[in-house]
């Protein structure tokens, strides 16, 4: 099973990288861009009976060591095959 | 006396450390590899910076998984002192044993310099032979300092006098320019300034050395 593991910074943690990153991106004359976060995303592929198992433990990898729980947030998205 | 220094593969401040115990109180200490699994009942725990796993996936996040980590998690637990300099604290908040995270600078850069930081209490040993009145020049070097922790969290560490050390002139973004803190209990301390890199005229000063003092019994 496929899976991608997305972790974020929780909102109202300051992002000084993607602030930097808007801000080149304003440089380059992408005038419209309001605010840019930047974030991990894991790609995983494990063995797990079904789509529930597989998201379960996903869960427990993320937050005993993908994401830290005092800064980030994550999300979990799981595709057969 | 018996001082532990856990060395992890990337520390880089672990002989710097050993200096600074032999020099301020002259015992030899011990290095314990990380893969180990008995921590031979020291004093007390240094884990020294550097850049433990090459910092993957968060500063100091796969360190925690080291053998030795077990034992040094059992003897904070039981009361014992553990002192977290650098990489070490970040270390230190990854395993939970310290609240808050430890960010990418504000300014994103690397941060090399001597900051002017203010003691804010003396209630550990490693605090205890400091100075609260005086400002103490130690150095900085780290690229992941700027510490963080929601307010909750904030209004926890300020009521329990966990802030140990603050920053006269915060270098990197942290909330409340804080530079070091302990654990509830005051067995456990973490800070990113360098205390082990100025405990000899020599190397250009001994503000550090009260950290180091106050391991005497």
């Amino acid at each position: 099973m496929k899976a991608q593991v997305i972790v974020k910074l929780k909102q109202g943690v300051l992002d000084p990288q993607g602030v930097a990153i808007g801000k080149s991106l304003s440089t380059l004359g992408f005038q419209g861009v309001n605010s840019v976060r930047q974030g991990k995303i894991f790609e995983i592929d494990l063995n797990a009976s079904d789509e529930k198992s597989a998201k379960d433990e996903l869960q427990k990898m993320s937050e005993k060591l993908l994401a830290n729980p005092v800064i980030e947030d994550f999300e979990i998205k799981v595709s057969a095959s | 006396m018996k001082i532990a220094i856990i060395v992890f593969p990337g520390s880089n401040c672990d002989r710097d450390c050993g200096r600074a115990v032999q020099n301020v109180l002259g015992v030899e200490p011990q290095y314990i590899w990380h893969k180990d699994h008995d921590l031979q009942s020291p004093d007390a725990v240094i884990i020294p910076g550097g850049f433990s796993y090459g910092d993957y996936l968060r500063c100091g996040s796969i360190a925690q998984f080291s053998p030795i980590m077990n034992q040094v998690l059992d003897f904070a637990k039981k009361g014992g002192s553990v002192l977290g300099i650098c990489n070490g604290f970040q270390i230190l908040t990854e395993c939970g044993l310290l609240p808050g995270a430890l960010m990418r600078n504000k300014s994103l850069h690397f941060i090399c310099d001597t900051v002017e930081l203010k003691l804010q209490n003396q209630k550990s040993v490693f605090t205890k032979k400091g100075d609260v009145q005086k400002t103490h020049r130690i150095p900085i070097a780290h690229m992941d300092g700027n510490y963080f922790i929601d307010e909750n969290g904030l209004k926890k560490l300020q009521d329990n006098d966990q802030i140990v050390l603050r920053y006269q002139h915060n270098p990197n973004g942290s909330v409340d320019n804080i530079a070091g803190i302990q654990n509830k209990e005051g067995n456990v301390l973490g800070m990113m300034p360098h205390p082990e890199r100025v405990c000899d005229d020599l190397l250009g000063g001994t503000d550090g050395r009260f950290v180091f003092e106050g391991l005497v019994a």
